[in-house]
């Protein structure tokens, strides 16, 4: 590999990271609407509002970054980094083709689990240097979901994993059929649910719950770095959405996936996406309890059971 | 030295003062953070070593989980902000630490620095090895481990939850 493709590459993994999220953001803005009998933002760039986002952005720059006098200055000011960065080298070894990722390492479906548990840990931070006490309790909130709901999807990809006899995510694309449509489903859909969770998006938004806790975490934020965790927000959406395509509904499988293949993997994981934005508007917020039980009680059993299906499916060979 | 070498020494090099910072800063949050940099550094020297299913696994389980709940139990007891000197030990206790410190880091480096001239061969094990080991030859241990983390698992539970009949006063049935 040459000096100028891995800067190709690079570039290329960065570009998607910067616009897919913008896209998600601005479909949640415009479908949320519709569905709440809104139109949505109508004026930014004309046709729709479809300059919204933009406008957001360049707002957040101009703003004041503050420090609060009482904030643990380095923590306070690393942490949207640390939320953003590993969702970049999860988006980066996702297959987007037959044959072409960003960055294709042997144990890439690992990969993207670590990063994105590392992300997790920008919000841990936010939440105790902000010496707030509602991003203290929007933190401990946090650390006790996440340490619940990394259990389910990790079964979840494992079980995947175990049908495609891979650790590769390029290696289960290839291994994908149909058929798994229907034995995968328990799994796909503890995925998916653990997955909002993980993203703390509603229904399980109860480290911001914004009518409880002011904004959680990051109520101390503003300009520039309180858009970074916005945007690790819809990057971890566009993350876990092309990463429930990739290993559930295929990836580029389509037709003509040979000319095609990304525009299936783009499209699948938009519509994946959508789902998200979907049972965001769909749900009312669940209480703590309800959230620890559902891991627990619903998601982790499940998905034990899905594994012990998976593994049945493979010795017997279906 | 090769960029692999390179590699191998700044992932070193960084687990090694994330190591040291964690043990001597006076902040316990950042103790807890500088842990992660030097799980991350272990990590990145057990990549560049080609195991990369140990050095994954040990950044999902390890900063994932592990560090998390010490976070969520540091933010649930007590995190100040700022050093925390009511925990301070004494000059004592620190030289002793320091000097234990100093002690393994030679008796290591009095083995292993010997052997880096190149007599060893660094052996390519693949992750279906390491399973077919795991599964196959050492399936028994593996499992008794696994038992024995149940077990201090409903241990904690029981110690937890309390004796079975709480105080009538307050109520709380366990």
């Amino acid at each position: 590999m040459t000096l100028l493709e891995v800067v190709l590459r690079a570039v290329a993994a960065l570009a998607a990271f910067l616009v897919l999220p913008l896209l998600v953001g601005q479909a949640e803005h415009k479908v949320m609407a519709h569905m709440q009998g809104r139109l949505g933002p109508m004026y930014a760039g004309g046709f729709h509002g479809w300059a919204q986002l933009v406008a957001d952005g360049v707002k957040f720059v101009q703003k004041e970054d503050i420090v609060p006098a009482a904030a643990d200055r380095w923590v306070f000011r690393l942490a949207p980094a640390v939320a953003l960065v590993p969702y970049l080298v999860a988006l980066a070894t996702l297959p987007v083709h037959p044959g072409v990722a960003a960055v294709e390492v042997p144990g890439s479906v690992l990969l993207v689990l670590a990063a994105t548990s590392v992300g997790a840990l920008g919000t841990l931070m936010a939440g105790w240097s902000s010496a707030n006490k509602y991003s203290l309790i929007g933190g401990l909130r946090a650390a006790a979901q996440l340490v619940s709901y990394e259990l389910p999807v990790v079964l979840a990809v494992a079980s995947v994993a175990l049908a495609g006899g891979s650790l590769s995510l390029a290696g289960l694309v290839e291994a994908w059929s149909p058929w798994w449509l229907l034995w995968q489903l328990p799994g796909a859909v503890v995925f998916l649910v653990a997955a909002v969770a993980e993203l703390q998006r509603p229904p399980f938004d109860m480290p911001v719950a914004d009518a409880e806790l002011v904004m959680g975490a990051w109520t101390e934020y503003t300009g520039l770095r309180f858009a970074f965790f916005l945007l690790a927000e819809y990057a971890g959406i566009v993350v876990m959405s092309l990463l429930f395509t990739t290993l559930w509904l295929g990836g580029w499988h389509g037709p003509f996936s040979d000319a095609l293949g990304w525009l299936w993997f783009l499209l699948k994981g938009f519509v994946v996406s959508l789902v998200v934005v979907w049972v965001r508007v769909a749900w009312p917020r669940l209480r703590e309890d309800q959230l620890q039980r559902m891991a627990w009680l619903w998601l982790v059993p499940l998905a034990l059971g899905q594994l012990l299906l998976t593994g049945v499916g493979v010795v017997v060979g279906w | 030295m090769t960029a692999l070498d390179t590699a191998f020494a700044a992932s070193a090099v960084l687990a090694v003062l994330g190591g040291l910072f964690a043990v001597t800063t006076r902040h316990v949050v950042h103790a807890a953070l500088w842990l992660v940099v030097a799980l991350l550094g272990v990590a990145g020297a057990l990549l560049v070593l080609g195991a990369e299913l140990v050095a994954l696994v040990l950044v999902l389980v390890y900063v994932g989980a592990v560090v998390v709940l010490v976070l969520f139990a540091l933010m649930l007891t007590r995190a100040p902000i700022g050093p925390d000197r009511a925990h301070a030990v004494g000059p004592w206790r620190a030289a002793g630490a320091a000097l234990l410190g100093l002690a393994t880091a030679g008796l290591l480096a009095s083995v292993l620095v010997p052997l880096a001239d190149g007599t060893v061969r660094r052996a390519d094990v693949s992750t279906t090895q390491v399973a077919g080991q795991l599964f196959g030859t050492w399936v028994w241990p593996f499992e008794l481990l696994s038992l024995l983390l149940l077990a201090a698992l409903v241990g904690g539970l029981a110690v937890a939850r309390g004796p079975a009949d709480d105080d009538p006063a307050t109520g709380v049935r366990p």
